[in-house]
């Protein structure tokens, strides 16, 4: 007796009747059908609203390393942990370490597909507002900073190339930084100080994305929380016209000097299909030109690989939990069935004493365990569609719900039905009408 | 009755045999029956228990099939059927009444009767038509609605009476079908079966109540898997 038998002898008519007769048998026993069902319910609505958290943290993720650019490549000084202990520190009292321009331009002059490139260079002080300041980090760069790092403007204007060509004493204030600084009145227009000298704010740029969120990015550049985000921008120029090549740092006690000729760089590439080769270029010349790691690189669009790697990975575990709760929501479903089929003997025997053929009891516990699992299914589905609401109402996080994952998680439990249907109905099918008679 | 050997016999069982293997022992429940049953019989099976009345039972009604031997129901070799066609022929020819009235629970008196035309393949209105026919038939007109636990022990025989002839059926099988009533709802039924014969059904009656035989037109004794009277081969022989 195969399936598509089944199916072939199965009339509209029949399989109305034994639908309505399995919803009548499964309303008689309405909390055992309940519990039953459960094992489905929970199996489905916690695919699906994992798949939605899933993908809504990882389409978060992915965000947040676009906006770093796809088609940059990040270099960054960082100071070298083996230079301290070396006996090399006691000749000098100036720490020289980090990405050069000579770096930049041979970069320029030999990777294929290098549009642009943005240096940086970065002085870690106090910043002030008369009496208010903040350990922030001040930011040396160019005028298309923020059109290659995809920062929005937020009020105000960045400075241009005259200003930059000019040395101007003015500068860019972070979101962060602005709202530290002038808490209560408008900074565009005001002064700020570092050290002793002045700049005037012509702007406010949103935060680092990369440093508000990312912990890597946090650890590759060495830089705390709140110093990363208090952040301000002045020309490049500027920051070496006022502060010299070596940068001084006066702390509470001690002092500390670096020569960096470029705290960052970031390197524009034409198309995306060239930029892990750039990177792998350009990863070449730091390793020739430094012989200490002084130099992290970040490839936003390897971390965009990664990261969908990961994502595929979160897929598959979260697959395999899927499976395994269907699995047990299955099992749940044929040990009650099982139980069903005993409890129904009698009926079983009275059926096939009348005129029922084996397929006919396959079918009737068949479509009973379906409706059963399918019914589960649907409870599934709504109370997982309306957990990821939930979550995204109370606790701000990003959930995304596609399309097909109600479908196939739906389709996986009446299947589940199907599977774990077929022994306890061949069971019932297969049962002697003279012993089932006799059954009390 | 008599005027019934001319016809073609409903029921003939030649040489039947049933084995059953308990543990070591064979044990044979019928020994080599033979057994014709013309349409319009009225016939009472009697006989201790453990002579065979259930083997038989189960052998007449399709339920089983026979070890050795051969039975034709209405004119089909039956000792053969698949499983399949075992069901189909006692979906059509066969009619059980059973002890306990085996009514399905969950179901009302409509959906009981309409439980042999399910199988045959009726439509829903066709076989409501036909149900609620039979439930005025047998007195139940009013509970044609009502589940069997909510009618009594007679009602609820009369229900399996009623589904026995929807299919309208060959042969009747009724298995001490007053067995469990009380002898007044028990007289209702037997007077439901006289009716039936009268009206031209084939009834064989299965009990151990000596009093049936009376009741009943021709009556066979079984003793140790055997027929040890059979009343018409009695007359024939007489």
């Amino acid at each position: 007796m195969s399936v598509p038998v089944l199916i072939r002898e199965l009339s509209f008519f029949r399989l109305k009747r034994s639908v309505l007769l399995g919803l009548k048998s499964l309303w008689l026993h309405k909390l055992r059908s309940l519990l039953t069902a459960m094992g489905i319910v929970f199996g489905v609505c916690s695919v699906i609203a994992m798949l939605a958290i899933g993908e809504g943290a990882s389409h978060e993720a992915q965000q947040q390393i676009k906006e770093l650019g796809s088609q940059n490549v990040i270099l960054r000084s960082v100071k070298p942990t083996n230079k301290t202990t070396a006996g090399e520190q006691e000749r000098s009292l100036i720490l020289e370490y980090g990405i050069t321009y000579r770096d930049i331009s041979q970069i320029q002059a030999t990777v294929p597909g290098v549009l642009v490139t943005i240096p940086a260079r970065e002085l870690k002080d106090f910043i002030w507002n008369e009496a208010l300041s903040i350990d922030g980090s001040t930011r040396g760069t160019v005028p298309w900073f923020p059109d290659m790092r995809n920062r929005k403007v937020q009020r105000g204007r960045f400075f241009t190339q005259i200003e930059m060509d000019t040395r101007a004493p003015i500068c860019v204030l972070s979101r962060s930084l602005a709202r530290h600084l002038f808490p209560l009145s408008e900074p565009i227009g005001d002064t700020v100080r570092i050290q002793s000298s002045y700049f005037r704010v012509i702007g406010v740029i949103q935060d680092d994305p990369a440093v508000a969120n990312s912990s890597e990015e946090k650890g590759a550049t060495g830089a705390t929380d709140q110093g990363a985000a208090m952040e301000m921008l002045i020309p490049i120029t500027t920051l070496e016209d006022h502060f010299g090549e070596v940068l001084f740092k006066y702390r509470s006690g001690s002092f500390e000097a670096e020569k960096v000729e470029l705290h960052e760089a970031t390197v524009r590439i034409d198309t995306p299909d060239r930029v892990m080769p750039a990177a792998e270029a350009i990863r070449h010349i730091l390793e020739r030109n430094h012989k200490d790691v002084d130099y992290t690189m970040v490839v936003p669009l390897d971390l965009l690989r990664r990261a969908e790697r990961t994502k595929q990975i979160f897929n598959i575990v979260l697959g395999s939990i899927a499976a395994i709760s269907l699995v047990v929501g299955g099992i749940g479903i044929m040990n009650i069935m099982l139980a069903t089929v005993t409890e129904r003997t009698r009926e079983i025997g009275i059926r096939r004493a009348l005129g029922a053929k084996k397929k006919d009891i396959v079918m009737q516990f068949l479509i009973e365990t379906v409706m059963l699992s399918g019914a589960g299914g649907l409870l599934g589905v709504a109370l997982g569609l309306l957990i990821p609401i939930i979550i995204t109402h109370f606790a701000q996080m990003e959930t995304i719900i596609q399309l097909w994952a109600p479908i196939l998680a739906f389709s996986i439990s009446v299947m589940t039905g199907v599977l774990f249907g077929i022994y306890p109905a061949f069971r019932a099918a297969g049962m002697n009408p003279v012993e089932a008679l006799r059954h009390e | 009755m008599v005027s019934s050997t001319s016809l073609e016999p409903v029921i003939e069982l030649r040489g039947v045999e049933k084995h059953y293997q308990m543990g070591d022992t064979l044990v044979k429940a019928l020994r080599g029956v033979d057994l014709r049953i013309y349409p319009g019989d009225y016939i009472s099976i009697l006989g201790p228990s453990g002579c065979g009345k259930s083997t038989m039972l189960n052998i007449l009604g399709c339920l089983d099939q026979p070890s050795v031997g051969q039975y034709f129901l209405d004119g089909i070799d039956v000792s053969k059927l698949s499983d399949d066609n075992l069901s189909q022929v006692r979906g059509k020819k066969l009619g059980f009444i059973f002890q306990s009235y085996n009514l399905i629970q969950q179901l009302t008196v409509v959906e009981n009767i309409e439980v042999p035309l399910y199988y045959q393949g009726l439509s829903e209105k066709e076989s409501r038509e036909i149900a609620v026919d039979l439930a005025c038939r047998v007195g139940l007109s009013k509970r044609l609605d009502h589940k069997p636990t909510e009618l009594s022990g007679g009602q609820q025989q009369r229900v399996a009476i009623a589904r026995a002839l929807s299919n309208d059926p060959a042969v009747i099988l009724a298995d001490e079908a007053t067995g469990n009533l009380d002898s007044k709802s028990g007289g209702d039924i037997l007077e439901i079966f006289d009716q039936l014969n009268a009206d031209g059904k084939t009834l064989i009656l299965i009990t151990h109540d000596e009093g049936m035989s009376k009741r009943t037109s021709r009556t066979i004794r079984l003793k140790d898997g055997e027929i040890a009277f059979d009343s018409r081969r009695e007359e024939v022989t007489a």
